[in-house]
């Protein structure tokens, strides 16, 4: 015969176990970034196995939202470090500032390239940004002052030196980072090359970026979610079309997929590195000062980041795809780690 | 004559015309019964087809050097890598070379050595996980390996000096960044601390309530508003009570983040209106002569439900909650709120720990930019359809074995 005696148990023995709640958290939790996650939890993994600390927990939850999660206020309920794949914003340091957040320390860990990539099946297309805001903008320029509807079909059209292919193009959704930086860095990288745009930048920024910033919405650029593996996949199947990803995946994927040339400098470790490659970004993690002591382990995270064995050229961070910075702005970051000197914005 | 004979032909043709239209009917349905049958079995045999691999590892007999003192058992794993292979100078070559065994070898040795302490200053012969590439050139998918490693890897090969075993990490280790090391132990300890705190929850409160509902509960319009709402909750999307656990769990009653007892708490109202629904179900199904003849004999309304109505109903009821928590364990999008879509590699020791779920696991690995992720996150999805078939069968059985038809 069935009682309830028994479930009503297991509910009593959860209710004494939430009192224990007031346990001091002993593991840091990291938030941010789905761009720099993969590069965290492998720092985090690492450290975890070569210390006595505990390994730290990692979650992706895009820049915005790891900042928002971050600022939130101090002590346990509230993450320790926050990854962002861009650099925070004032009005996130404000809202910090509001919490009573006002010791950050900034650390910047490398650079990620976006690639416009295609199948290995066809040849590698060289483009300049102008070429991807034409073929990829809502609303393109036609004449001084006036825009039209883009009626680009195929890549010859927005340059006759391009193959007569039809223009498909799969990138991420705009919730993703990786879209922001590829709207902020490819498409107004190419919108500006016009005269007149670059003009209504000072007089007019919300008309600016609505024609710098809005992709076309006809067809020729295809939503495909945040999955890159699935856009890696979906261009081996199709060999007309090109995806927009991290570098990390075109570093895993090389021998199915390519990386276009842009303004004459192909997607490669060392011309991002160098900066040559004009589609790339800075990544950064930020740290709660106050956290420091109270939290263990934290200072020697971030030591194990900041160490050349992992952020170096030839260290493992490196293997998984992130670009990592000059010898001298390495030092450069590497001291502030040191110093824990505050954010300057 | 003419007249009946012509009328009988017409009766005729007309039943002709009914009996085709049956049998087209009969040949459509099995048409579309087969349809999903088949789309079943693709499904199954590709996750079969390509997830199996994952449960295989390949490993590679290494001799190493261990110093008598010291620690750096990264070093020692590289230097008889370079005594297997002396012709190996350049640094990159060397660099190529380290590559080939997983980065966790150097910790197999730790563990092996702290063990057994006598092996210090011995040659340790131990087999030691092959890195993710070697793995996946071994199991046929197009290597990203130099020639040259290819070279190396044949050397091992004809030398018996590779081979692949079971994979026993896969079941035993948490979350890792690389794919040989990843194991699903945290996602499977988490999905069912996140269920056993779900069902400690929801199943004596939806039992309860059913109860009530059914059997004492006063028909007044409050109580039909209460039976719409439930209706209505049980069709509400689960992200939506990730949103309700977020803004109630972990910022009202400050509950940490990514624990366990969130994501059951979650999932448990998530699996209520479930419960409730097939619990008031089956007590409908309860022939009111068991209630009378209860009464009849003395019993207060209490003893009635409690000691033989609920008793009865009781298979229904399990089925219910099964085929809820059944549903709960496939739910990712309301643990996404809530922080349990997480890089955990430290196994949970209680249900406040910071844990994975099975379905989350598949989605953070289905993610990952590393190649030996994809068979990974496909041996995951064989792991949570295992589970959820247990399930279902447990509600199958129970109910075979236990119903009573009246």
């Amino acid at each position: 015969m069935f009682t309830l005696k028994r479930p009503l148990a297991f509910a009593a023995l959860a209710l004494i176990a939430m009192t224990g709640l007031a346990e001091a958290r002993d593991q840091i939790k990291i938030v941010g970034s789905s761009t720099v996650y993969p590069f965290a939890t492998v720092v985090a993994e690492k450290f975890g196995k070569s210390t006595a600390f505990k390994t730290p927990v990692v979650e992706s939850t895009g820049s915005g939202g790891g900042l928002k999660l971050f600022c939130a206020g101090v002590g346990d309920r509230h993450p320790d470090i926050a990854n962002a794949s861009r650099r925070i914003k004032k009005s996130e340091v404000e809202r910090c500032a509001q919490n009573g957040i006002t010791d950050i320390i900034e650390v910047k860990v490398g650079y990620d390239g976006i690639v416009l990539a295609n199948s290995k099946k066809t040849n590698v297309l060289s483009l300049s940004l102008k070429d991807v805001y034409l073929a990829l903008a809502k609303d393109v320029p036609a004449g001084a002052g006036k825009t039209t509807p883009n009626p680009y079909k195929t890549w010859k059209d927005v340059n006759a030196s391009l193959p007569a292919t039809k223009i498909e193009v799969l990138g991420p959704p705009p919730t993703s980072g990786t879209r922001d930086a590829f709207v902020e860095l490819a498409m107004e990288g190419g919108c500006k090359t016009f005269g007149w745009i670059k003009a209504l930048k000072k007089k007019d920024t919300k008309a600016y970026k609505a024609l710098c910033h809005t992709i076309r919405e006809d067809g020729a650029f295809i939503e495909a979610g945040e999955n890159d593996n699935l856009i890696v996949k979906k261009l081996d199947a199709n060999p007309k079309a090109f995806g927009i990803f991290g570098y990390s995946f075109l570093d895993q994927n090389a021998e199915r997929v390519q990386g276009s040339i842009i303004n004459g400098n192909s997607p490669t470790f060392e011309n991002i590195s160098d900066g040559k490659y004009p589609v790339s970004r800075p990544l950064f993690f930020y740290v709660k000062k106050d956290h420091i002591g109270k939290i263990p382990g934290i200072k020697e995270y971030m030591a194990e980041f900041t160490s050349d064995k992992a952020w170096g050229v030839e260290g493992y961070l490196a293997d998984k795809g992130l670009i990592p910075m000059s010898e001298s702005e390495r030092a450069k970051w590497n001291g502030k780690v040191k110093t824990l000197a505050n954010l300057n914005m | 004559m003419s007249e009946i004979a012509e009328k009988k032909l017409r009766m005729a043709a007309i039943r002709k015309k009914r009996h085709r239209a049956e049998t087209r009917f009969r040949l459509f349905g099995m048409a579309a019964v087969s349809v999903g049958l088949i789309f079943l079995a693709v499904l199954f045999a590709v996750v079969l087809f390509s997830g199996l691999s994952a449960f295989k590892q390949t490993v590679i007999h290494l001799d190493i050097p261990v110093e008598a003192s010291g620690d750096n058992y990264q070093a020692m794993v590289k230097l008889s890598l370079r005594n297997a292979f002396q012709d190996v100078t350049s640094r990159r070559h060397k660099r190529e070379l380290y590559a080939l065994v997983s980065s966790g070898a150097a910790y197999q040795l730790k563990d092996r050595v702290q063990a057994a302490p006598v092996l210090r200053g011995t040659m340790v012969s131990i087999w030691v996980t092959a890195s993710a590439d070697v793995d996946m050139a071994i199991k046929g998918e197009t290597p990203r390996l130099t020639d040259r490693q290819l070279a190396w890897v044949d050397d091992l090969k004809t030398k018996e000096r590779l081979k692949t075993q079971f994979n026993w990490r896969f079941f035993t280790g948490g979350d890792s960044r690389e794919p040989e090391l990843a194991g699903i132990a945290v996602a499977t300890l988490g999905s069912l601390f996140s269920v056993f705190v779900c069902l400690a929850l929801s199943f004596p409160l939806g039992v309860l309530t059913a109860v009530y509902l059914e059997e004492f509960a006063p028909r007044t319009r409050w109580t039909d508003f209460i039976e719409v709402n439930i209706n209505n909750l049980a069709a509400v999307p689960s992200i939506v009570f990730g949103l309700l656990g977020l803004a109630v769990f972990l910022n009202a009653f400050g509950l940490p983040r990514s624990a366990p007892l969130v994501g059951g708490m979650v999932l448990a109202l998530m699996t209520l209106p479930t419960i409730i629904i097939t619990g008031r179900a089956a007590l409908k199904a309860v022939p009111p002569s068991i209630r009378e003849a209860a009464l009849a004999v003395g019993a207060s309304p209490l003893q009635a439900v409690f000691h033989h109505v609920l008793p009865l109903a009781m298979p229904g009821v399990l089925t219910g909650t099964i085929i809820g928590t059944a549903r709960a364990l496939g739910e990712t999008a309301p643990l996404l709120m809530i922080g349990m879509v997480a890089f955990v590699v430290d196994l949970p020791e209680t249900i406040l720990s910071p844990a994975t779920a099975l379905p989350v696991q598949v989605f953070l690995w289905a993610d990952s930019p590393e190649r030996g992720f994809e068979e990974r996150t496909i041996a995951a999805i064989l792991i949570l359809l295992l589970f959820t078939c247990l399930m279902n069968l447990t509600a199958v059985l129970l109910r075979k074995k236990y119903e009573i038809r009246w």
